[in-house]
């Protein structure tokens, strides 16, 4: 009984929204690190301008939604073309350092007063996704049987487009890797001094692999604004990115499907690690509440998350679908 | 997603090597536990201090309104300047400062805030903030150069800049001699102010001189655990650069959220720290705490750079970053003084971290606010040379501070970004740095 209602939870969990959102950022963050071997740390900035994009050409110039997520887009876009200019052409370690930083200062500028007509500071923009239900074609109701509940129809229209638009975005990846531009990326991430010897024009094509992959990181920005219907700077934090390398790297970097298994993997523990550990604190055979206070139980999954990152990165750095042979890289 | 769920009866144990590390830390930390905040639902309230420049403003009258508009609560402050408003239950409320009831020297410092709109969420206590100025000295701010504050921003930069400088000097050493970046170098920072806050807070109640000494060396040991228990064995299966930093991201989140779980996400400060004398020199006015850290840092500094130069452990640490392979050919242990690298790093870092909980507060997150300011530091002054890292670290801190007194203290970072990024256009190896080491 308490099983079949745990199963349930963590299969409401795996196919819900914010799996969905996830699953976008790092099928982004599979172009950058999977395929052209660029560590990106800061694919929530991607992440945040997409979503902000489409808020505050909602909430301020009062645009309509789809112009709005076409801005959220074309911001990612322009903020990956800002970041390859400077670090592209140098060591990988100075991307991974101007990422890490661009996420922490976008979401510091962001909840300032001074960005306040625009963003509204700390509290965010809220009020978002009218428009978008509007279009749901689906009549109200329940939706869902057994162990498999999806919720209400507004839940159902949100899932439903989530997933068309990663299997849309793994199709693009599918088709983009498997022609000669998709060949000239991987051989910059096993050598890059052999794909430049070939003629090839290396800082452009990691240019286009960081735009790309940015601008699906901002299709998920978007899509998450929209599923929690507002933006609040707080919640684009470094966990975003942290979260999408863990099911990057889980899933199997540089596979097409690798994030979105990863992703359902993900969510489905990450959720279940949630009831385990409350269970255990309740029960009282690991009191982490009664220990160490209301925080305990957050941290000790995230602290866990980062344990996993790690083991994962050491001993099968290939996750569940990739070759290791692939992922040596640096190396 | 993650509210209310059924039990799960049927839950397997906790991986092994957790319940390790929460008994580890458990055993660390057993005194602090029983002290965690009480809950009390129903007193939400607004409490605040009006002060300028240190002067407690009395007599100034707030009214605070709900969201209807409806005034629920009106408070004056008392002698010491002190606001204590009890509000009905939870929600968004306007405080409005009554203009009119400030004294006649005393001006808000934004006229545009003299309402607040705090969101209080149940059982909550929340600040309120008027930031109040001296009349005259707003004279001063309208004039083109904002001369008493620079000097104030130009003191607090050097200090920053010393404080970062202490503690990248640990991130550029082990770049210059493993290639590795350390992204958790942030989470040793906050380990030794957080060590340090146990030790003199808690429990054991040692003078705060006594419970650094035991940071830095908890610091130093942190390192060499680091480096002897994950990266020398890394190294020796050959792992790629990429591969290694992807390990110290993970390994970063493993100590910040451990150092969380353990500390909390409260703010606190040093009592030992808490009281101190203002001291003027000419237009700079610091505090004996803010010049004792500096006097301190620039001792530890100036230690280090000997040490570097004159010793045989220091010139085999600059032999290894300049060029390892020469440097083991000739005879130098290069495994050896890797680990004393991390070691030397980790207590570094411990020091700079008590230091910034002393002069700011301790959170578990303010090593990683730090790092941000330790790379845009020592990518400004030359990635690998410990010399580098001062220069960029000076100069990245009385920019911050200084921008501060313009853009305000909420954009600090992204000054720091902007150098960062300007750095890496112009000159990538940074100002002491070499050229080879970047492409």
């Amino acid at each position: 009984m308490d099983l079949i209602e745990v199963l349930s939870f963590a299969f409401r969990s795996a196919v819900g929204p914010l799996a969905i959102t996830f699953a976008l950022a790092a099928i982004g963050l599979n172009i950058h690190y999977g395929y052209t071997g660029l560590l990106n740390i800061g694919q929530v900035a991607f992440v945040m301008v997409g979503a902000y994009g489409l808020a505050i050409t909602v909430d301020v110039f009062g645009g309509s939604h789809l112009v709005g997520a076409l801005v959220g887009l074309g911001l990612a876009v322009l903020l990956a073309v800002l970041l390859a200019v400077p670090t592209l052409r140098l060591r990988a370690d100075y991307l991974a350092i101007t990422t890490i930083s661009v996420g922490e200062v976008l979401r510091l500028a962001t909840r300032s007063s001074q960005a306040a007509p625009l963003t509204r500071g700390a509290d965010g923009i809220a009020g978002l996704g009218g428009p978008f239900y509007a279009l749901n074609p689906i009549p109200p109701g329940d939706y869902g049987f057994w162990i498999f509940q999806l919720g209400s129809e507004r839940r159902v229209w949100l899932i439903l487009v989530g997933w068309a638009l990663i299997a849309l975005m793994c199709l693009l990846v599918w088709a983009l890797m498997r022609s000669p531009w998709g060949r000239v990326l991987r051989a910059i991430r096993e050598d890059e001094e052999a794909a430049r010897s070939l003629g090839k024009n290396v800082f452009s094509y990691k240019m286009q692999a960081l735009v790309l992959g940015g601008a699906i990181g901002g299709l998920a920005g978007v899509y998450y604004a929209i599923q929690a219907a507002g933006v609040a700077p707080d919640t684009f934090d470094p966990r975003i990115t942290f979260y999408a390398y863990v099911i990057l790297i889980l899933g199997g970097p540089g596979r097409v499907l690798g994030p979105v298994l990863g992703a359902l993997i993900f969510y489905a523990l990450f959720q279940g690690a949630d009831v385990v550990l409350r269970q255990a604190s309740a029960q009282g055979w690991l009191p982490l509440v009664d220990w160490f206070g209301s925080q305990a139980i957050g941290a000790t999954r995230l602290a866990l998350v980062g344990l996993v990152l790690m083991l994962l990165m050491i001993f099968r750095p290939q996750g569940i679908l990739g070759d290791r042979r692939e992922m040596s890289l640096g190396a | 997603m993650s509210g209310e769920h059924p039990a799960v009866r049927r839950g397997r144990p906790a991986p092994l090597l957790v319940t390790g590390v929460v008994a580890l830390l458990l055993a660390l930390v057993a005194p602090v536990l029983l002290a965690v905040p009480a809950w009390a639902e129903g007193d939400e309230a607004l409490t605040g201090t009006l002060q300028v420049d240190g002067d407690p403003v009395e007599g100034v009258r707030v009214e605070v309104t709900d969201a209807d508009g409806e005034t629920v609560a009106e408070e004056t402050s008392d002698a010491d300047g002190q606001l204590e408003i009890a509000l009905p239950g939870p929600g968004t409320y306007d405080a409005t400062l009554d203009v009119d009831t400030l004294p006649d020297d005393v001006v808000l410092r934004d006229p545009d805030r003299a309402t607040i709109s705090p969101d209080v969420s149940p059982g909550a206590t929340r600040p309120l903030a008027f930031p109040l100025a001296d009349a005259d000295a707003e004279e001063e701010v309208a004039s083109a150069i904002p001369w008493s504050r620079l000097a104030q921003g130009t003191v607090n930069g050097v200090k920053l800049g010393l404080l970062i400088g202490m503690a990248s000097i640990g991130l550029s050493l082990v770049f210059g001699t493993t290639r590795l970046i350390n992204f958790a170098h942030g989470e040793m920072v906050t380990f030794g102010a957080v060590v340090a806050w146990m030790l003199h807070m808690t429990g054991f109640e040692l003078p705060l001189i006594a419970a650094t000494l035991l940071a830095i060396i908890a610091g130093g040991a942190l390192g060499a655990g680091m480096e002897k228990g994950l990266w020398h064995p890394l190294r020796s299966r050959r792992f790629g650069i990429i591969q290694m930093l992807v390990v110290s991201i993970g390994l970063s989140f493993l100590l910040r959220y451990l150092i969380q779980l353990v500390y909390g996400t409260q703010r606190q400060t040093y009592a030992d720290f808490a009281i101190s004398t203002t001291v003027s020199l000419g237009p700079f006015r610091t505090t004996t705490r803010d010049l004792l850290i500096m006097a301190i840092s620039i001792l530890v500094l100036t230690g280090v750079g000997l040490m570097l130069t004159r010793t045989r452990i220091g010139k085999a640490m600059r032999a290894v970053a300049d060029n390892r392979d020469l440097a083991e050919s000739s005879g130098i242990d290069v495994g050896r003084v890797i680990l004393i690298v991390w070691v030397l790093g980790g207590a570094l870092a411990a020091l700079g971290g008590v230091f910034v909980g002393a002069s700011e507060e301790v959170t578990w997150i303010m090593g990683f606010r730090l790092l941000l300011l330790m790379f845009a530091g020592v990518i400004l002054g030359g990635i690998g040379t410990a010399f580098g890292a001062l220069v960029g670290s000076m100069v990245v801190g009385l920019g911050v501070e200084i921008s501060a007194v313009w853009l305000g203290g909420q954009l600090k970072y992204v000054w720091a970004l902007a150098v960062l990024i300007l750095v890496l256009l112009v000159r990538p190896q940074g100002i002491l740095g070499v050229r080879e080491r970047v492409g």
